[in-house]
């Protein structure tokens, strides 16, 4: 090893040494941001350091240098802008879109190594290792890819979020995957050349596509960990196809990562990877359930100006947000109303389930762009103990997480880490309707007693909440 | 098998066991920034593109070169940029309020 080499190995196990303590410092709200520009100063490093070592080495053609550069900054600049504009509200497909040009990068890394390959040694010359590693990478860079941007797609609603499958999808299914494992087994053994590589692309980007489109919207949190997960791998793989350790490094600390949200986000709604990625949710086989027969006609309604005075005489009050609050962009509003509440001396905190928003821990995002201080964001195991002693709970815009049937074996719900709102004094209700969630299925709250709704759109409602409000707090 | 694809494969699982370490502690409050953020740490896929381009030589090649380093370059920016701007909005205490009694999240509950 010449020196040369032994200073850029040291650079990247420098960079590769800052991701892991970026990723850890991430794990606090008060050191997370320095993490990840910890994590980002390790990836400008890497970035030099390679930039020195292609300098140094002199073997790229001018062209590619220039296609490189070019390809580069235009996707800097375009990351850039879509980064700086977007709004939180939409953050779960950006995350998803840049999720997918990630592993499609990777999937374009074995698919361009293979070419020169292909042209000069032979591609049956090539180690088994590097052939594995480049079917896979190309599978799941390429499953990835087209998956992300459905996802993604379906959390903009420029999809339908309901699950969407059509006759012989199975079927499709079953033959894509088959082709792709032949196609990548007949390659790795060194067959069939650069054109295996054609059929594994083309039945990679077909599953990805198959296999998220009859997702639910609700299962969303779960899918983009899981592509999360994927992208991860399909870098390691990318890293493994071109020795490059920091690729997989990196490539397996996001595969930890999200492999970890994913099970927490499945565990968060009670359900197994396998039968998310079935479908289920929302589709025809959850409908015959009907545990509360007609709820529509036992419910209370509570005016603005009762549920005023309900929160203004408070002592402890919990929020719990929802979907819906996410959705009507209200998250300002609910947390001015708080705010008043705080001021006015009534004990006030957030009480958020897992999947309360579109990806893991949106709703903490809105909230705290909305100015929420964080120690207010409680997640379920902290907030369920607490209901007992809280005499208002306002439930802004969730349904599922809040239903008492979960607790009884044989709905759509059943066994599902559910908020215990019913355990706490009194409850107020903000929803348009008294529409089904996801699970589609009556939610038994709110024809508790205790319950009362107050029938608006959740942005709507807590303005006139907060107005009401004056009247007794000021 | 090789010493280096050992070597390879050394370094895949350890890492991935120093992944579930590090991140499995990880609070709720912070599951959004965190998928960002380790998105943005396989932006690192660009090194894998620009190492890439060291060996391209055809048409075919120049094109998903030019894809590649797109993709993985809008990954990379977008991906941090956007995980700061998140971060930046987490702070213990309302804006307007100087932040003058400081107790950790830690402390409460």
């Amino acid at each position: 090893m010449t020196g040369f080499d032994t200073a850029v190995h040291s650079l990247y196990l420098l960079a590769a040494a800052s991701f892991i303590i970026g990723l850890h410092l991430m794990t606090a709200p008060s050191s997370a941001r320095r993490g990840n520009q910890l994590s980002a100063a390790g990836m400008a490093l890497a970035v030099v350091t390679t930039i020195a070592l292609l300098a140094h080495d002199h073997v790229m053609t001018a062209v590619a240098a220039l296609t490189l550069a070019v390809g580069a900054i235009a996707g800097a600049v375009g990351g850039l802008l879509a980064a700086r504009r977007v709004k939180m509200t939409a953050m779960p497909q950006l995350v998803s879109l840049f999720n997918a040009v990630g592993g499609g990068a990777a999937a374009l890394i074995a698919f361009g190594d293979a070419i020169p390959h292909a042209k000069s040694v032979g591609l049956s010359a090539l180690p088994v290792s590097t052939t594995v590693t480049t079917s896979l990478d190309l599978l799941i860079g390429g499953i990835t890819f087209s998956g992300s941007l459905i996802a993604g797609g379906k959390l903009a609603g420029v999809i339908p979020g309901q699950p969407l499958s059509f006759p012989g999808g199975r079927v499709l299914n079953l033959v894509l995957a088959l082709a792709a494992a032949g196609s990548g087994i007949a390659y790795a053994s060194g067959h069939g050349g650069i054109a295996m590589l054609w059929i594994l692309a083309v039945a990679a980007l077909g599953l990805g596509i198959l296999v998220t489109l009859p997702i639910g919207g609700a299962d969303m949190p779960v899918v983009i960990s899981l592509l999360n997960a994927f992208t991860g791998t399909a870098v390691a793989m990318a890293g493994f196809v071109i020795h490059s350790t920091p690729l997989i490094i990196a490539g397996a600390l996001v595969g930890a990562a999200g492999g970890i949200l994913t099970k927490l986000m499945a565990d968060a709604m009670n359900r197994s990877l396998f039968n998310i990625i079935a479908g289920g949710f929302g589709t025809a086989d959850s409908t015959g359930i009907d545990p509360l027969g007609g709820a529509s006609t036992s419910v209370r309604e509570v005016t603005v100006d009762d549920a005023s005075l309900q929160l203004a005489y408070a002592s402890k009050v919990i929020i719990v947000p929802g979907y819906g609050l996410a959705a009507a962009q209200a998250q300002h509003e609910v947390v001015e109303l708080a705010q008043a509440l705080t001021e006015h001396g009534i004990e006030v905190s957030y009480g958020i389930h897992p999947v309360a928003g579109r990806m893991p821990g949106h709703m903490n995002v809105l909230l705290a762009e909305a100015n929420a201080p964080y120690e207010q964001l409680k997640d379920l195991e902290e907030t369920n103990p607490e209901f007992a002693r809280t005499d208002v709970v306002l439930v802004v815009g969730a349904n599922d997480v809040t239903n008492p049937a979960a607790r009884r074996p044989g709905n759509a719900v059943s066994g599902m880490p559910i908020m215990d709102v019913d355990h706490a004094k009194s409850v107020i209700v903000i929803k348009r309707s008294l529409g089904h969630g996801y699970a589609g299925i009556d939610n038994e709250l709110y024809s508790n007693p205790k319950t009362a709704m107050l029938f608006a759109d959740a942005k709507v409602g807590l303005a006139a909440l907060m107005t009401g409000l004056h009247a007794y707090v000021h | 098998m090789t010493p280096l694809l050992f070597a390879d494969i050394t370094v895949f699982v350890l890492s991935l066991l120093v992944g579930f370490e590090v991140i499995r502690e990880v609070p709720a409050t912070l599951h959004t920034p965190l998928m960002s953020g380790s998105n943005a740490i396989h932006g690192v896929v660009l090194v894998g593109v620009m190492v890439l381009a060291a060996t391209t030589n055809s048409v075919l090649g120049y094109v998903l070169l030019f894809v590649a380093a797109a993709f993985a370059a809008m990954n990379v920016v977008g991906g941090y940029v956007v995980t700061d701007r998140m971060l930046e909005m987490f702070r213990p205490h309302p804006r307007p309020i100087p932040a003058d009694d400081t107790h950790d999240r830690a402390g409460a509950s």
